[in-house]
């Protein structure tokens, strides 16, 4: 390197730490970087001038932790490559607008409720802080039988019909304990569910039974449905990951970003470009060629979000999940953004629910801050807007249980979600005011939960 | 279970409806708009037709007056469903009424509130009235007369009075911004029967046109739904029959305001009905001359890969969706004998700002031919103004949904 390139780098600050390229040093600039790495130095560490941290919490919560993904368990071939068992649509329509939810709805509802109040939310601040649910609190949703929901019977799951709308009343209801600990139990359904959906008999055969009877203490694999990538104004329609034919099978490249549980998934549902369009793959996680990163992010921490590599990954050509036309890809992407839909709702619910009571109890100049109208108008546009998020999803929620088209509506729903979802959040933290912006108040952790709408892809799937 | 659709039994009301404001409605919208307090002698014909209808039990509520008592075949019927103990769940006249007038307003919301024998007056004498009453004033056309000049959303501090004498009340007092005030053959008006006693004391009468004492002095000119006339009227010892207090003329301290406001509960569903429907016209066109554009509005894009006219067009189509279905919700929750206060609230506070939004929103997109008065946009978007102003303001609503939300009596949340 020139000296004149030394130089130029010594000015140029920019392209890291968040700096647009165009920033650039000057003298005192230059001066005070070169303190700072003086200071980052381990000289000061090794003459004991300051206090070591723990390596161990480092890598846990930082991004860049890379490992090898899970050694998974063995998925036995089985069935053959004819079209898999599908649910079948909610045939008890009967044409009459109604709110009440069905009795078995009701029930899961009810159940969920009661594991979002006492195992869930309890749980949330540590999961948050680890980046990692509690193994607990997922045997306590395996238990539930909340992965393998989006089944038919047929295949080893709860219900005959199509369970969109039972799935995204789960989602609200888990939600609203904790969205991270929602999309961490969460993940391994939606690739069952799509492997129900979309999946052959083979791969039914192959892939179902690890959900439906776990043999042994091995319990219901971690599994995540892969469709968001690492890149600015990305359009999951056109992911950048690329499927390639190579024999009878394919080989994957690409990275794929906010993928939940990464590190311990078994199995991954990866979206990629297949001759020009998108599809999905299933991808077993000990293959050789995948690499898992830790991503933790704003939010959203307890899923232990990671970025999945895919280096000359090869797959058999039991891989290719639905169609190649591109209908199964676009229906999960749908499917999937409903759930986030339904994941902001449950924790825009809890918002509500915390700043009720205590913009009744803080006062300030003499009587609760709740008399002030421009306190108790945010409180109610947060109702208002809540429950209008909460319909459109629902609205949404029935035409996919009804096996009708639903593109505008989730359309809709993910957009009214993301934003009003987004302004519910930064109400909370303003309505605390200083206490909203401390970790002793979990409306922090919903503010930064709820921007993931309309960020994430996949992930969870109803 | 859960769906949301519009119910499939009320889908002929609706085409009908949709029908009916194509082609009556939008045929002399501007000409109305224009010749402001000239009689919409078209309306005449549709209310007949309407009638007509009603009679052979295919349309309800085309009107502003909508919502309210349950017929006697409907209350039959409901009775006979909880006798078989198969009540579940009901879809009747206030869904009906508020899809209906939802198309109406895609059609024109000045001549919806125009329509004889529907005004909101009548609303009133469903809600408040006894069944003598009702019978007595069936078939009336009845304009609303509540706000003053010094009195606005503070409903409970009117200063028109009536005072008992003999068997009649005299009312005296001036009243603005009734809707329907000239035309309509009856009104009816809010007075205190004491003053000193707030909220209990505030009684509606009803006062058949042409009784002394009672002159509009004037129609207004307004902004919007200038098809709608809207008079102030003046009552100077204005002596009606003391059977024409709709309700109880007990002063009850206790039910304090909630007779006279039970007429709100029902009026708000309606008045955001009006709003989603006229915002849907708005929509409906702009969606049309942005996809003759080349703007491709795809509900699967992330938004910043649409373009921005087309993210905008989702945003306010989204919000449009909530207000839909929160209105749907109010309604189907009257149906269900639910208590609604609340979700009418709501319904009415989502209703009446997106409804300004999206029709302003809707003229922007469109530029110049959205403003030009050669189309409809511009006039929409002074339309839906006032469906965030009368039957309670958007402040008012958020003051009711605060209430009920946070659990604060009106002296604590003022």
């Amino acid at each position: 390197m020139s000296l004149l390139d030394t130089a130029r780098n010594a000015l140029n600050a920019g392209g890291r730490n968040g700096l647009a390229s165009t920033e650039r040093r000057d003298p005192i600039g230059l001066a005070v970087a070169g303190l700072n790495r003086l200071a980052g130095t381990d000289l000061l560490d090794r003459f004991g001038i300051r206090k070591q941290t723990e390596e161990t919490v480092y890598r846990v919560t930082s991004a860049g932790f890379k490992t090898l993904g899970a050694t998974s368990r063995v998925f036995a071939r089985a069935g053959k490559a004819t079209k898999g068992a599908r649910p079948a649509t909610a045939a008890t329509s009967t044409g009459v607008f109604d709110l009440t939810p069905s009795e078995d709805d009701q029930m899961l509802v009810d159940v969920v409720t009661e594991l979002a109040d006492e195992v869930v939310r309890p749980a949330a601040a540590d999961a948050d802080t680890a980046c990692e649910a509690q193994a607990e609190v997922l045997e306590a949703t395996v238990e539930l039988g909340l992965p393998i929901l989006g089944l038919p019977e047929k295949v080893g799951g709860i219900s005959e019909e199509r369970t969109a709308m039972a799935g995204t009343l789960v989602h609200e209801a888990l939600a609203k304990g904790d969205m991270g600990l929602a999309v961490a139990a969460l993940a391994p359904g939606a690739v069952a569910t799509a492997i129900g959906l979309f999946g052959t008999d083979e791969q039914q055969q192959t892939y179902l039974p690890a959900f439906t009877e776990p043999a042994g203490d091995t319990g219901v694999p971690a599994a995540a449905l892969a469709l968001t990538e690492p890149r600015v104004l990305f359009d999951p329609r056109t992911p950048q990951t690329t499927a390639r034919r190579e024999g009878d099978g394919f080989v994957l490249d690409g990275v794929k970003s906010m993928v939940p549980r990464g590190a311990d998934a078994e199995l991954f549902v990866v979206g990629a470009m297949l001759d020009g369009t998108p599809a999905l793959f299933l991808v077993e996680s000990g293959t050789e060629g995948i690499t898992i990163e830790s991503e933790p992010s704003m939010g959203v921490r307890a899923a232990s979000l990671s970025r999945l590599h895919l280096d000359g990954v090869r797959v058999g050509a039991i891989a290719l999940l639905g169609d190649p036309d591109g209908t199964s890809y676009a229906e999960t992407l749908r499917l999937s953004r409903l759930a986030w839909c339904a994941l902001s709702v449950g924790t825009a619910q809890a918002v509500l629910d915390y700043v009720t009571p205590y913009v009744k109890e803080r006062e300030a100049f003499g009587e609760p801050i709740a008399h002030r109208q421009s306190v108790a108008f945010m409180v109610a546009n947060i109702a208002i807007e809540l429950q209008a998020m909460r319909l459109v999803t629902y609205k949404a929620a029935g035409r996919v249980a009804a096996g009708k088209d639903a593109t505008r509506e989730i359309g809709l729903a993910h957009r009214i979600c993301t934003e009003k979802g987004m302004q519910i959040g930064l109400d909370g933290v303003q309505l605390l005011g200083g206490h909203g912006f401390v970790k002793e108040h979990p409306v922090e952790r919903w503010y930064r939960d709820l921007r993931a709408i309309g960020v994430m892809e996949g992930g969870v799937l109803v | 279970m859960i769906n949301l659709e519009a119910p499939k039994k009320f889908q002929p009301l609706v085409g009908q409806a949709h029908q009916v404001a194509m082609n009556m409605l939008r045929p002399i919208s501007r000409r109305y708009d224009e010749g402001e307090h000239e009689y919409p002698k078209e309306l005449d014909m549709l209310a007949a037709m309407i009638d007509g209808l009603s009679d052979s039990g295919q349309a309800q509520g085309a009107g502003a007056s909508g919502v309210g008592e349950k017929t006697e075949a409907e209350k039959r019927k409901d009775a006979e469903a909880e006798k078989s103990g198969k009540g579940g769940t009901r879809n009747g006249s206030n869904l009906a009424s508020v899809l209906s007038i939802m198309e109406m307003c895609w059609g024109d919301v000045g001549l919806l509130l125009s329509m004889p024998r529907q005004g909101l007056g009548n609303s009133a004498i469903s809600s408040v009235a006894n069944a003598e009453q009702l019978e007595r004033f069936d078939g009336v056309w009845a304009g609303m007369a509540i706000t003053e000049p010094e009195v606005g959303s503070d409903s409970a501090r009117i200063r028109t009075t009536a005072t008992k004498d003999g068997d009649e009340y005299v009312i005296n007092g001036e009243k603005i911004y009734v809707t329907s005030g000239d035309r309509a053959d009856h009104i009816v008006v809010w007075a205190t029967l004491d003053k000193e006693q707030g909220r209990a004391a505030i009684k509606s009468f009803v006062v058949p046109k042409g009784t002394p004492g009672m002159e509009v002095e004037r129609l207004e000119h307004k902004l919007g739904i200038r098809a709608s006339d809207t008079a102030a009227i003046r009552f100077t010892d204005c002596r009606v029959p003391a059977e024409n207090l709709l309700g109880s003329p007990d002063i009850d301290t206790k039910q304090g305001f909630a007779g006279a406001m039970a007429t709100f509960d029902n009026t708000r569903p309606l008045v955001a009905s009006m709003a989603v429907g006229c915002a849907r016209a708005a929509l409906d066109l702009t969606r049309e001359l942005l996809t003759d554009a080349g703007v491709d509005i795809d509900y699967d894009a992330p938004t910043y890969s649409l373009s921005a006219a087309a993210a905008r067009f989702i945003a306010m189509e989204a919000d449009w969706e909530g207000a839909y279905l929160l209105t749907l919700q109010s309604a189907w929750m009257a149906d269900n004998k639910q208590p609604n206060s609340m979700q009418a609230s709501m319904a009415k506070a989502k209703a009446g700002r997106v409804g300004s939004d999206i029709t302003l929103g809707c003229v922007e997109l469109c530029g110049s031919v959205g403003y030009s008065e050669h189309d409809l946009l511009e006039k929409w978007a002074r339309d839906s103004k006032i469906l965030d102003i009368f039957e309670g303001t958007q402040q008012i609503q958020q003051l009711i949904v605060a209430r009920r939300v946070l659990g604060l009596t009106s002296a604590e949340l003022k």
